[in-house]
C-alpha cells in the first residue's frame, strides 16, 4: 500500500490530523484501537473547547483575550508549561471553529450547570461524541481509510524517522505518521507503579476509577519512552484526578459520575472523620483536588454528607444517594462507625457560626475552633432526610507525553523527527504540565492535531514529489 | 422490590387520606432511570425540548415521564450523541425508552378506556377496520346498484347519494374527534399540576402550534435535521412528514369545501379542474402519496435502536392506510368516466372509513398528544425554575 500519512489513534486530535492531511491532498489511513461503538477515546466524553476571542462570537459572550487565557493556563499549571506552545494553542483556538463547523461540528451556548464558562468555552451540541461522529463522517466522505480494532503495538524508526507501524502482525509503512493515541490512564499496572504506595501500605491506584476510555493503555507512550528513547515531558506520576461517585463504572463513567454537593456538606473518610475544608472555594475550582485528597484516605474512599437543605442546590447526581432520617442510621447504612461519625458531625454542627448562607458567593457561613475548618457554606447538618454519597478517585487523564515543537514533531535526543508527529493527550503535557481548566484538552488536541496533520501531509507529499523527480532524473 | 419503609409510608399515607404515589410501570421506571443519568450529564440540552424540561426536575414521577415521553419527537439525536448509549453499561437510549412510554400513554389515555387495547395490536386493528370499511361500501354499492362495474350517470353520487355518505361519515368523524378530545383533555389535566400549573394562554398556544406545524424538533437543534438510519442528519423525515400532514389537511379541506359547495352554494360535484375542492384534493392527494411513500421507506430503514420495535406495525399500518386513501382518491380521477368508478370508490371510501374509525386508536394520536405536551412545555418554560443549582 502506498500511503502518505498514517494516523494512529481515533479521538479528536487524530481526526483533526487525518482531516487536515486529507484536505492537503495526502492519502490517509487512520487506526483506531477501539471497536466502532467505542471509538473516539476520551474525546467522546468531552463537551467544550476553551476559545480565545477578542469580541463576542456566536455562542461566546464578551471577550477572552490571549493574555487572560495565558494567565489562566499559567495559574492552573503552576508554570509547568511551554509559553510558545501554549500561546500557539491559544491563538489556534480563536480561529479553528469555522474549520470545525465545515466538518459538521455544531456549537451551542453553555449548558445549564455550566454558565460559569459561558465566556470562555464553546460547547459542542450533543457533546464530544457528536463531534467525533461528525469528524468520522467527514473523514469517510473525504476518503480517509479507517480501521477499527486496530491497536498499534510498536513503531519501526530509523534515526528518529518513522518507517513503519506494526499492528496485529501487519507492517504498515507510510511517508509520515501522526501519533494521537491518548495517555496511559487505563493501564492499571502503570497507574499502580506511578502512584506508588500510601504510608499505610495500600496501593491507592488499585481503587481508582477511570473516567474515560478503557483503550488508553499507553502502549506507544511506553514503547517510545523505553525502547525508542523519545524525549518526554510531564510528570509520569501525575494524573488529573477528581472525586467521583464510588458506584461509577470502572471505565467510561464520564461527566455524569461527578458529585457536586461536597461544598454544601461535609466529607468524612472510612474512619468517620473529616479531613479537609469542604468550603475552601467554589466547587468547579476545587473538584480537581478532591480526587487526590480521597486517594490519600484509608481505602481511597470518602463520604459526602448533606441534609435536606442542600437538595436542589447542586447538579443532580447520577445515582440516588443513601438516604436516612437520622444521622446514626445514615452512618450505619454507609458502613461507618456511628459513634465516631456522630462525634464528627456533632463537633461540626456545634462549630458552625450563624451567617448569611449564599451558595452562589463565598459567604460568611464558617466554622469556628474546628480542625480542619470549613470556611464557607458551613451550616449545621440537622434537617432530615440526610443523604450520603460515597466518593472514589476518578482519573481523567495522565500528564506524561512526548516532547514536541511548534510543528508537532516528536523529538529524539533533542532533535526533531523528520516525519513523526504527535498530537492530543500524547503531547498535552507540553502545554499542560499540571492541573486543568475546562476545555483546554480539546484546545490542545485540536490545535496540534491540525498542525500535525498538515505538517505530515506537506512532508509526505514533498517526499513523494522528490522521489518522483529523482526517478525522472534517473530515467 | 418495595422496602418495608416504603410500605409503611404508603400505609400511613393511605390511612391519612393522602393521595398515594402511583407505582411506576417498568417502562416509566426505565425513563426515570435514564433521565437521572441524563440530568447529571446534560450534553443533549441543545437538541430539543425534552432536555431543558428535564433540567427543571430532580425526580421523574410517572406524570413527568408521560409529559417528557410525548415531548420527545424520536429524532434520534441524543442516541447517536450519547456517551452512555449501548454498549455502555448504562444503556441509555432515550428515544427508545420514551417511545415505549408514549405507546403506553396512548393506551392509558384512550377514550373510552377499554378501547385503548386497540393500540396494542394495531396492525390487526387497522386490518379489521379496513376489511369492515370495504365490506360496508361494497355491500351498499351492490345493494343499490347490483354491480361494481358500471358508468353511473351522476358520477360518485350515482353510486352513493351524498346524504348517505354524510350520514355515514359525520358520526364516525365526530366520534373520533370526541374520543381524541376527551383523551387529550384528561392527559392535559393530569400534566398540568406538574408543568407549571398555569393554564395555557395565547402565547404558549401560538408557540406550541408553531412548533408542531413546523416540526421544529425534527431540525436537530442546529437546523441540519434529524436522524434516520445512522448518525448522519437528514431533512427527509421532516419533509415527508410535512407532505403527509399538509397533504392530509388539504384533502380534508377539499372534502370540507365540497360539502360547503354542496349545501351552501347548491353546487353538486363533480367540480372543475380549477375549482378549489379539486385543487386541494388533487394537490393534497399527490402530497399525501409522496409523503407516505417517503415516510414508509424511511421507517423501514430506521436505525434499529430508534424507537420501540413493537410499534412498527402501528407506524407502518397508519402510513399504509394513508397511502391507500391518497392512491384511491387519485384513482377516482382516472376512473371517473369509466366502469371501474364504483370499485375504486368502494376502495376509497372503505379506506377513508377505516382511517376515520381508527383515528383515536392509532398512530394519528401522536400528533394530538405531542401537541398537548408542546403546549404544557410552552407554559412551563415561562415559569421560573424552582431549582437553584450552585454551578450556575
Amino acid at each position: 500500500m502506498d500511503l502518505d500519512v498514517l494516523v494512529i489513534g481515533g479521538g479528536n486530535a487524530a481526526l483533526c490530523a487525518a482531516l487536515m492531511a486529507r484536505e492537503a491532498g495526502a492519502s490517509v489511513l487512520l487506526l483506531e484501537a477501539a471497536p466502532r461503538a467505542w471509538r473516539g477515546g476520551n474525546s467522546a466524553h468531552t463537551r467544550n473547547l476553551r476559545c480565545m476571542h477578542d469580541a463576542p462570537q456566536d455562542v461566546l459572550v464578551d471577550a477572552y483575550p490571549e493574555e487572560e487565557y495565558w494567565q489562566d493556563l499559567l495559574k492552573v499549571t503552576g508554570g509547568i508549561t511551554n509559553e510558545a506552545l501554549a500561546r500557539l494553542t491559544i491563538r489556534a483556538s480563536s480561529n479553528c471553529r469555522d474549520w470545525m463547523r465545515s466538518h459538521g461540528v455544531h456549537f451551542q451556548p453553555p449548558l445549564s450547570g455550566a454558565l460559569h464558562v459561558a465566556r470562555t468555552n464553546a460547547f459542542f451540541m450533543g457533546g464530544g461524541k457528536a463531534l467525533v461522529n461528525a469528524y468520522y463522517r467527514s473523514a469517510e466522505k473525504l476518503g480517509v481509510q479507517i480501521r477499527y480494532e486496530a491497536p498499534v503495538e510498536r513503531l519501526e524508526l530509523e534515526d528518529g524517522r518513522f518507517v513503519a507501524a506494526w499492528q496485529g502482525g501487519q507492517r504498515i509503512t507510510a511517508r509520515a505518521c501522526v501519533l494521537a493515541a491518548g495517555g496511559f490512564e487505563s493501564n492499571r499496572e502503570w497507574l499502580r507503579e506511578a502512584w506508588g504506595q500510601n504510608p499505610d501500605g495500600s496501593w491507592p491506584a488499585d481503587n481508582f476509577l477511570i473516567r474515560g476510555t478503557r483503550f488508553n493503555r499507553g502502549v506507544l507512550l511506553k514503547h517510545l519512552q523505553d525502547e525508542q528513547g523519545a524525549d518526554m515531558v510531564g510528570d509520569p506520576s501525575q494524573s488529573h484526578c477528581v472525586a467521583i461517585d464510588a458506584r461509577a463504572p470502572l471505565y467510561d463513567g464520564g461527566i455524569c459520575t461527578r458529585i457536586d454537593c461536597v461544598s454544601l456538606g461535609v466529607v468524612v473518610n472510612q474512619l468517620g472523620q473529616r479531613f479537609y475544608d469542604e468550603g475552601e472555594d467554589f466547587w468547579p475550582k476545587r473538584y480537581a483536588i478532591w480526587g487526590r485528597l480521597v486517594a490519600q484516605q484509608p481505602g481511597q474512599i470518602g463520604y459526602s454528607i448533606i441534609d435536606a437543605k442542600a437538595v436542589g442546590r447542586f447538579m443532580p447526581p447520577v445515582f440516588p444517594g443513601v438516604k436516612a432520617n437520622t444521622l446514626e442510621d445514615l452512618a450505619r447504612q454507609l458502613g461507618l462507625d456511628p459513634a465516631t461519625f456522630m462525634q464528627t458531625l456533632g463537633a461540626y454542627n456545634a462549630a458552625c457560626r450563624p451567617g448569611h448562607f449564599d451558595h452562589t458567593a463565598l459567604d460568611d457561613c464558617r466554622t469556628e475552633g474546628l480542625s480542619p475548618a470549613k470556611t464557607h457554606w458551613a451550616r449545621p447538618i440537622d434537617t432530615p432526610p440526610f443523604y450520603g454519597y460515597a466518593l472514589r478517585p476518578g482519573i481523567t487523564f495522565t500528564y506524561l507525553g512526548l516532547k514536541v515543537d511548534a510543528q508537532a514533531r516528536a523529538h529524539f535526543g533533542g532533535q526533531p523527527s523528520r516525519n513523526l508527529y504527535v498530537a492530543g493527550e500524547m503531547m498535552a503535557g507540553n502545554v499542560l504540565g499540571k492541573g486543568y481548566t475546562a476545555g483546554v484538552g480539546m484546545s490542545i488536541g485540536t490545535a496540534f492535531g491540525r498542525i500535525a496533520g498538515q505538517q505530515a501531509a506537506l512532508g509526505a507529499l514533498a517526499q513523494k514529489h522528490n522521489k518522483k523527480g529523482a526517478a525522472h532524473a534517473n530515467a | 422490590m418495595q422496602t418495608l419503609d416504603e410500605l409503611t409510608r404508603q400505609a400511613r399515607a393511605l390511612a391519612n387520606g393522602e393521595p398515594t404515589p402511583v407505582e411506576p410501570t417498568p417502562a416509566e421506571a426505565e425513563v426515570a432511570r435514564q433521565m437521572q443519568i441524563c440530568n447529571a450529564c446534560r450534553y443533549c440540552e441543545g437538541f430539543c425540548a425534552v432536555f431543558p424540561a428535564m433540567t427543571r426536575r430532580l425526580s421523574f414521577e410517572p406524570v413527568d415521564v408521560h409529559f417528557l415521553a410525548n415531548l420527545c419527537h424520536n429524532c434520534g439525536a441524543c442516541l447517536h450523541a450519547c456517551q452512555y448509549a449501548p454498549p455502555h453499561e448504562f444503556a441509555v437510549n432515550v428515544p427508545q425508552a420514551m417511545a415505549v412510554v408514549r405507546g403506553q400513554t396512548y393506551v392509558d389515555y384512550a377514550w373510552p378506556p377499554g378501547l385503548g387495547r386497540l393500540y396494542q395490536r394495531n396492525g390487526l386493528t387497522l386490518c379489521v377496520a379496513l376489511a369492515l370499511g370495504l365490506a360496508l361500501f361494497m355491500a351498499l354499492a351492490l345493494a343499490a346498484r347490483g354491480t361494481l362495474w358500471m358508468v353511473p350517470e351522476q358520477g360518485f353520487y350515482g353510486v352513493f347519494p351524498h346524504n348517505l355518505l354524510v350520514s355515514l361519515f359525520a358520526p364516525v368523524f365526530c366520534f373520533a374527534a370526541l374520543a381524541l378530545g376527551l383523551g387529550v383533555r384528561r392527559f392535559l389535566s393530569e400534566l398540568r399540576p406538574g408543568t407549571g400549573s398555569a393554564p395555557a394562554s395565547v402565547g404558549p398556544g401560538l408557540e406550541a402550534a408553531q412548533q408542531a406545524l413546523t416540526l421544529r424538533y425534527l431540525d436537530g437543534g442546529h437546523g441540519d435535521g434529524c436522524h434516520n438510519e445512522d448518525d448522519a442528519h437528514t431533512h427527509w423525515r421532516r419533509r415527508f412528514h410535512h407532505l403527509t400532514f399538509y397533504g392530509f389537511m388539504a384533502c380534508f379541506a377539499a372534502t370540507s369545501l365540497a360539502t360547503l359547495y354542496h349545501y351552501g352554494l347548491g353546487q353538486a360535484a363533480p367540480y372543475g379542474w380549477f375549482s378549489l375542492p379539486k385543487l386541494f384534493g388533487v394537490g393534497g392527494g399527490l402530497a399525501l402519496l409522496a409523503g407516505t411513500t417517503g415516510l414508509g421507506w424511511l421507517r423501514l430503514r430506521r436505525h434499529p435502536l430508534h424507537g420501540d420495535a413493537s410499534q412498527k406495525p402501528m407506524d407502518l399500518g397508519f402510513i399504509a392506510l394513508l397511502w391507500l386513501v391518497a392512491a384511491t382518491g387519485l384513482g377516482l380521477l382516472l376512473a371517473r368516466a369509466t366502469p371501474a368508478l364504483p370499485s375504486v370508490l368502494v376502495l376509497h371510501l372503505g379506506a377513508v372509513m377505516a382511517l376515520f374509525a381508527t383515528l383515536p386508536y392509532g398512530k394519528f394520536a401522536h400528533g394530538v398528544f405531542r401537541s398537548a405536551a408542546l403546549l404544557r412545555n410552552a407554559v412551563e418554560k415561562r415559569q421560573p425554575s424552582r431549582l437553584q443549582l450552585g454551578s450556575d
